[in-house]
């Protein structure tokens, strides 16, 4: 194991898929003589070269664009947005052309490709800034969903969705950048489509993932001071989502909060409830809530930012909640 | 214009050029009667969704099919069904998957607009004004990266110039320098709303100063001249890696799509006779038969073979079966994923 941060995971991930694979490159913002502007591709410019490691000029609709007709002949192009709220500009290409080319070619023309970049609020950075997205891709059929939560999983699924054959929606958090963890050394890989127990617990289920995994594990753990033992499950994947992780705490626990970062309505965790509803019904003890971010654009002002966000307290509240505590 | 090409005047042709002519022509007669009959089975109500008929472009599909190798790609708008049979799909698996056959082009899933075919390097089909044009630059920088000197084409409307695609692309094709030809198929009008109307700039391939990009604007009604910018456009970008910006100028005979009249609102019937008096197929037999190498009797011949090609494909894909209800949810992902 090595300690690494989830910005290095990346690196490493993207370092390693693209000596293994000479159809990989790298293309997007800053991504070479800057070398990235969260420092992601960090030395990858120097390592491998401008054929590899392109930047590009400020056009996220026409270079989203140019790595998808790469991969409909082949090569398997990373395109690094330098956030996803700059993506919406490009979310023709990813939804029109990416995720429907396999099924409306009659299966003949795949879009091996990875869109990726950090997306969710950081601090202070306003409305256009602070967003997550992570449900607008899930709801299109053709695009896989991934948003890790740790630096392993960064790494082992990165390197996942680089040999994936269809298109990756790849949601890094911009906050978990800095964040450390260990990384098992050598070929790592976390499989697309499985949910992780990130701690174990008899009473109640807390369903989060990304950045909300830290919140939600900083509640159990306050909710363990209290006697409450919290399961914490981080999906991972958003699409295709692992139901079976799901229903399985559930099935153990009976109790359910579901959170996330982004937004309530047609959010992650309303797909995640419409599962638990259906298929553990009867298993249920309590209704499911959601902690989800406020229902507003984000603002600017630090108090009022602060109350629009998920937070470790929020998440307790409603656990106990769940309890009837 | 005048109806008689100044290669006319010209010394007789060999044979390769008479048979290179007469495959031309034949090709641009397939596209128009296949074109007709499809009208025809949309009106019947066999084919579905919208449709776009290329009556009267022919000349450009043919011109630029012509100079392209095997392992060249193209990719298209929805106005692609001339694409499709001149870049060599069969008209059978066109026509099969107008009807939405599983025998079609792209197994019924497809239709109309979406008309793709892996094993001629045709990547469709797209519906979406100007989204596929990065695509295409996209193929390019493919066949850059791996150096193996084919190049991609990407057709499209005078209307999809105005789009921020178009442009984005086209900054980025010249700057990395992409084998790449765009092909603006200028027929005067995106949907109902003329170029005058759209454009700030009425001649778009000026637009390729804009981007340091070598641009020509080509007559497309006759097919010759049209092959000829294009291997001009062909060798710069197999040679140099250079991309070229072609604004063809055409003029479609029917409505934007089946249920637009071919004239009444936005243009004049005399305006659409005006532009049938400069037939691209007429221009090209004229040619021919002013060189002595064409009569009414190869006409009649080459009607007849081409008629017997269509009424195949319509009556291929009459008989053809529907799709299986259990191929709904495949190639939404690869194989190994799903």
């Amino acid at each position: 194991m090595a300690t690494l941060t989830y910005r290095d995971a990346l690196n490493q991930a993207l370092r390693e898929e693209m000596s293994r694979d000479d159809r990989v490159f790298l293309m997007g913002e800053e991504v070479a003589e800057y070398d990235g502007a969260y420092k992601v591709s960090r030395g990858l410019l120097k390592e491998f070269g401008p054929k590899r490691v392109v930047d590009t000029p400020i056009a996220e609709l026409g270079f989203a664009g140019i790595g998808v007709g790469a991969a409909m002949v082949g090569l398997r192009p990373v395109i690094e947005m330098m956030t996803w709220n700059f993506a919406l500009l490009a979310i023709d290409q990813i939804v029109n052309s990416a995720a429907k080319m396999r099924y409306m070619s009659g299966g003949q023309i795949g879009v091996p490709i990875v869109f990726r970049g950090p997306g969710g609020a950081a601090l202070q950075l306003g409305a256009q800034h602070s967003q997550a997205f992570e449900s607008y891709y899930a709801h299109i059929p053709g695009l896989k969903v991934i948003a890790p939560a740790t630096p392993a999983d960064a790494k082992g699924l990165l390197k996942a969705a680089i040999r994936d054959d269809d298109p990756v929606v790849f949601i890094e958090g911009e906050m978990l950048y800095n964040q450390k963890g260990d990384v098992p050394e050598g070929e790592h890989l976390v499989p697309i489509g499985r949910a992780d127990v990130k701690r174990a617990g008899r009473d109640v289920t807390i369903i989060s993932h990304s950045k909300t995994v830290g919140p939600a594990l900083k509640a159990a753990e306050s909710l363990a001071a209290e006697g409450i033992d919290a399961e914490v499950i981080d999906l991972r994947t958003i699409r295709p989502l692992d139901t079976e992780a799901i229903l399985g705490s559930v099935g153990k626990t009976n109790r359910c909060v579901v959170a996330e970062e982004g937004w309530a309505f047609a959010g992650v965790g309303a797909q995640v409830v419409d599962v638990i509803q259906r298929d553990a019904f009867d298993a249920l003890d309590a209704p499911i809530l959601r902690v989800t971010g406020a229902d507003v654009p984000m603002p600017y002002n630090k108090h009022l930012e602060r109350a629009a966000k998920v937070d470790a307290g929020k998440i307790h509240e409603a656990a106990k909640k769940v309890l009837y505590r | 214009m005048t109806l008689t090409a100044p290669e006319a005047a010209g010394p007789a042709r060999d044979a390769a050029t008479r048979a290179l002519h007469r495959s031309y022509l034949r090709q641009m007669l397939l596209i128009r009667r296949f074109e007709e009959k499809a009208g025809e089975a949309y009106s019947l109500g066999k084919i579905g969704g919208f449709c776009h008929l290329y009556i009267g472009q022919e000349a450009v599909a043919v011109g630029v099919m012509a100079a392209l190798d095997p392992g060249d790609h193209v990719v298209s708008a929805y106005r692609e069904h001339g694409h499709a049979l001149a870049r060599g799909i069969s008209s059978r698996a066109v026509m099969a998957e107008l009807y939405g056959k599983a025998t079609g082009c792209s197994g019924g899933k497809g239709g109309s607009m979406h008309l793709f075919d892996a094993s001629v390097g045709f990547l469709g089909g797209h519906g979406i004004v100007g989204s596929h044009i990065p695509l295409a630059a996209g193929v390019a920088f493919a066949h850059k990266y791996r150096g193996d000197e084919h190049l991609a084409v990407c057709f499209f409307g005078e209307a999809a110039a105005n789009i921020g695609a178009f442009h984005e692309t086209l900054n980025m094709a010249s700057l990395w320098d992409l084998p790449v030809v765009f092909i603006v198929e200028n027929n005067g009008y995106g949907m109902g709303t003329a170029v005058s109307r759209a454009a700030a700039v009425t001649n778009l391939s000026v637009r390729g100063t804009a981007y340091d990009m070598p641009a020509e604007q080509v007559d497309g009604q006759n097919v010759l001249t049209v092959r000829e910018a294009m291997d001009r456009a062909v060798s710069r970008a197999r040679g140099e890696s250079k991309p070229t910006l072609l604004e063809i100028k055409t003029y479609r005979y029917v409505g934007h799509s089946m249920s637009d009249a071919a004239h009444g609102t936005y243009r004049s019937k005399d305006e659409v006779e005006e532009y049938r008096r400069r037939d691209p197929i007429a221009i090209l037999t004229e040619l021919m038969r002013a060189g002595r190498y064409w009569d009414d009797e190869q006409q009649a011949a080459l009607e007849a073979e081409v008629m017997a090609e269509v009424t195949d494909a319509i009556g291929f894909a009459e008989a053809s079966p529907e799709p299986d209800l259990a191929v709904l949810h495949r190639d939404v992902y690869a194989p190994e994923g799903q």
